[in-house]
């Protein structure tokens, strides 16, 4: 089985086809080989991950909608270092229209609360998040940035992320705060609260 | 008395905004630990990166060979359909489709188009995602789209009655291939968006869900397919516009009779492509004009058209360079900034509608804090890099269609049944109607099927 069109074409010969079609098969061969040969030359070349950055994030509930996973993949993560163990914690309770303080699900700011309050000590409690409830929508992120630490942060969750070539999410951001990331290094965690 | 204090708090917080950090970390004195978040953070899917990139070029590798022997050597449909639903098991439903050749082509422009000022650098796994699919083509025709390429094979599955449709129409719509390589490479290499990706109309089906869109698209087109073999290979994947023009230089291509038998023109095989990569002898069909030779005057003709259609088109792009610079997300923050930045609510009537649709994303990006001028900087730095990029792909749909149209002057003499090579999506369905593949019972039938 070697090349069957030669005999079917008259016009135009078939060597000069055939020459033809071995040089540009080595050409092309030799392209390939270029893009290959200049990406070794990179000296990074590992993978990427997807991410948020924190500071720029404005929790604009985008994230969990526009994913292209039926729950978002991404998830409201806690930096507990910046935390203040706050009683009354903003991203917990809600702040306007509650009727009396305790921990009811009509007084939490998470919708599906997965927010979990522990007491520690004293006045202080220990805020977690439960990623298998946590939908990724920033409430609770947006009541800690405004009057809290902003200990409360939006990431990826790089086991349940798909790495989508394209992030869908990415794209809508109005924030522009989604972007690629080694994945060796793949969340953005805030070093400081915000000033 | 608790809630009183807890609203007098809440009114104060205004005031604490400028504080380096509003509530410092207490000293625990009953030891609490404080969880280390950052040994909690949930580490990347084994099966999404690592090794699991190299198992993965093998698997590619494994069968794009397996196809290229499957279609060329064993010329077994059952065998190429077999491995079709393989990777479209493996490189489709549990790799979740990505990253696929057609999407890498976007990551081939933005590592060379701009970027490596973003820092981004080509993964050795999409590099060979790229590759080996084409180099495969040098040599064995589009063996990926038979055996391997996912996209292909979901279409492929749910042909039920493939209509022919007209040459023209083929070529015509197939147009709107290459300008949509033209813009999904020009929109990646300037790093504004990866079109393909957006648009891939089955990953959706892959995992199981994603945006509306995707899924409408990708419905309508497997609903159509039924009738129309492979819309998406045929009229929109950008990836087989690469394999078009390398398929004129493969060693090995697809012939309907085996390649040491001759075409004996029962006429059997004519319909059995669902693709309509089947050309007829020209024998038959006396009167046509055929141009065997070209001559001096057919070669001016040809470059002047090249070339002006060519700059007609590159000019008609720069000029709408502004606008196809909207296509950027960036551009278009700024604009809708702008536009609310300078048209008071009381004022919109016209547009009133869009810009409510937008105050949402103007509101979110004050709130993200980053300064308006800066994203004006961006935006007016990417659409001037834009007005040479579309001119760019101006030059290239040019020359796309001005060798379209000479293509068609030329007719090339055909005495048997033969497969335009770069149509053909290597399916084997023609090998089978072949009589000189399988000869019928009682050998006589030739002959009848012949008058
Ligand atoms: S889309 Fe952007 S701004 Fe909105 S929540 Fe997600 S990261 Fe934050
Ligand atoms: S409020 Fe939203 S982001 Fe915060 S924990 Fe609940 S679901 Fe997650
Ligand atoms: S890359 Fe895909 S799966 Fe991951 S967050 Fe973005 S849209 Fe969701
Ligand atoms: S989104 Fe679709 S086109 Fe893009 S890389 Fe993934 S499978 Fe390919
Ligand atoms: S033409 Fe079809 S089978 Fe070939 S790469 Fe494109 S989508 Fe896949």
């Amino acid at each position: 089985m070697s090349q069957p069109d030669k005999t079917k074409t008259s016009s135009p010969p078939p060597s000069r086809r055939e020459f033809l079609s071995v040089t540009v098969r080595g050409v092309g061969l030799v392209a390939l080989g270029g893009v290959l040969g200049t990406l070794m030359a990179q000296p990074a070349r590992g993978e990427t991950a997807w991410q948020i950055d924190t500071t720029k994030c404005a929790q604009c509930g985008k994230c969990a909608t526009e994913c292209v996973l039926p729950i978002s993949a991404v998830k409201c993560t806690h930096v507990f270092h910046l935390c203040g163990y706050c009683n009354w914690c903003t991203g917990y309770f809600v702040v306007e229209g509650h009727t009396q303080k305790n921990t009811g699900a009509e007084n939490q700011v998470c919708p599906t609360s997965a927010l979990i309050r522990t007491f520690i000590e004293d006045m202080y409690y220990e805020y977690t998040v439960k990623p298998d409830l946590c939908i990724g929508c920033g409430k609770c992120v947006a009541g800690c940035h405004k009057y809290g630490n902003g200990s409360l942060v939006l990431q990826i969750d790089q086991s349940r992320c798909v790495r989508c070539n394209s992030c869908s999410i990415a794209v809508k951001c109005p924030a522009q705060a989604i972007s690629r990331r080694p994945i060796e290094d793949a969340y953005l965690l805030p070093t400081k609260t915000r000033a | 008395m608790r809630r009183f204090l807890f609203l007098v708090f809440v009114l104060l917080m205004p005031a604490m905004v400028w504080a380096e950090e509003r509530f410092p970390l207490p000293d625990f004195t009953g030891g609490h630990v404080i969880p280390d978040e950052t040994k909690l953070l949930p580490v990347p899917r084994a099966e999404m990166w690592g090794y699991r990139g190299w198992v993965d070029i093998a698997a590619l590798a494994v069968a794009l060979s397996l196809s290229a022997w499957l279609v060329l050597k064993k010329r077994s449909r059952r065998g190429v359909f077999l491995l079709m639903i393989a990777s479209l098991i493996y490189f489709g439903f549990w790799r979740k489709g990505c990253v696929c050749p057609i999407g890498s082509i976007q990551n081939v422009a933005y590592a060379i188009g701009g970027g490596g000022h973003c820092g981004y650098v080509l993964s050795w796994v999409v590099a060979a995602y790229f590759v080996l699919p084409l180099a495969f083509t040098l040599f064995f025709g589009r063996v990926f789209c038979s055996g391997v390429c996912p996209l292909g094979a979901i279409q492929d599955a749910v042909i039920w009655k493939p209509i022919q449709l007209p040459r023209w129409v083929d070529e015509g719509v197939g147009l709107f291939a290459y300008a949509y390589l033209g813009v999904a490479v020009l929109l990646a290499a300037k790093g504004s968006r990866f079109a393909i990706c957006q648009f891939d109309p089955f990953v959706g089906f892959f995992r199981m869900s994603g945006p509306v869109h995707m899924i409408f698209l990708g419905s309508v087109i497997l609903a159509m397919g039924m009738f129309v073999g492979r819309i998406y290979c045929r009229f929109i994947c950008p990836y087989s516009v690469l394999m078009r023009l390398l398929t004129p230089f493969a060693w090995w291509r697809v012939t309907i009779t085996p390649p040491e038998k001759a075409c004996v023109n029962c006429r059997l095989c004519e319909q059995s492509c669902p693709f309509g990569a089947i050309r007829l002898p020209t024998q038959g069909e006396g009167g046509r004009a055929r141009i065997e030779r070209r001559d001096r005057v057919w070669w001016l003709v040809s470059v002047l058209l090249v070339v002006a259609l060519s700059l007609l088109l590159a000019w008609l792009g720069y000029g709408l360079g502004p606008q196809m610079a909207r296509l950027d997300p960036t551009v278009r923050l700024a604009s809708v900034v702008q536009l609310a930045e300078s048209v008071s609510p009381e004022k919109r009537t016209e547009q009133q509608q869009q810009i409510a649709l937008m105050d949402e994303y103007v509101k979110v990006f004050r709130e993200s804090g980053q300064p308006v001028a800066e994203l004006y900087a961006q935006a007016a730095a990417i659409q001037k890099r834009f007005a040479s990029g579309t001119a760019w792909f101006g030059v290239w749909m040019g020359l796309v269609i001005s060798l379209k149209l000479l293509g068609t002057t030329i007719r090339r003499k055909r005495v048997d049944y033969t497969v335009a090579s770069a149509s053909c999506l290597s399916c084997a369905r023609c090998y089978k109607l072949c009589v000189v593949e399988e000869p019928l019972p009682g050998g006589t039938a030739i002959r009848e099927v012949r008058t």
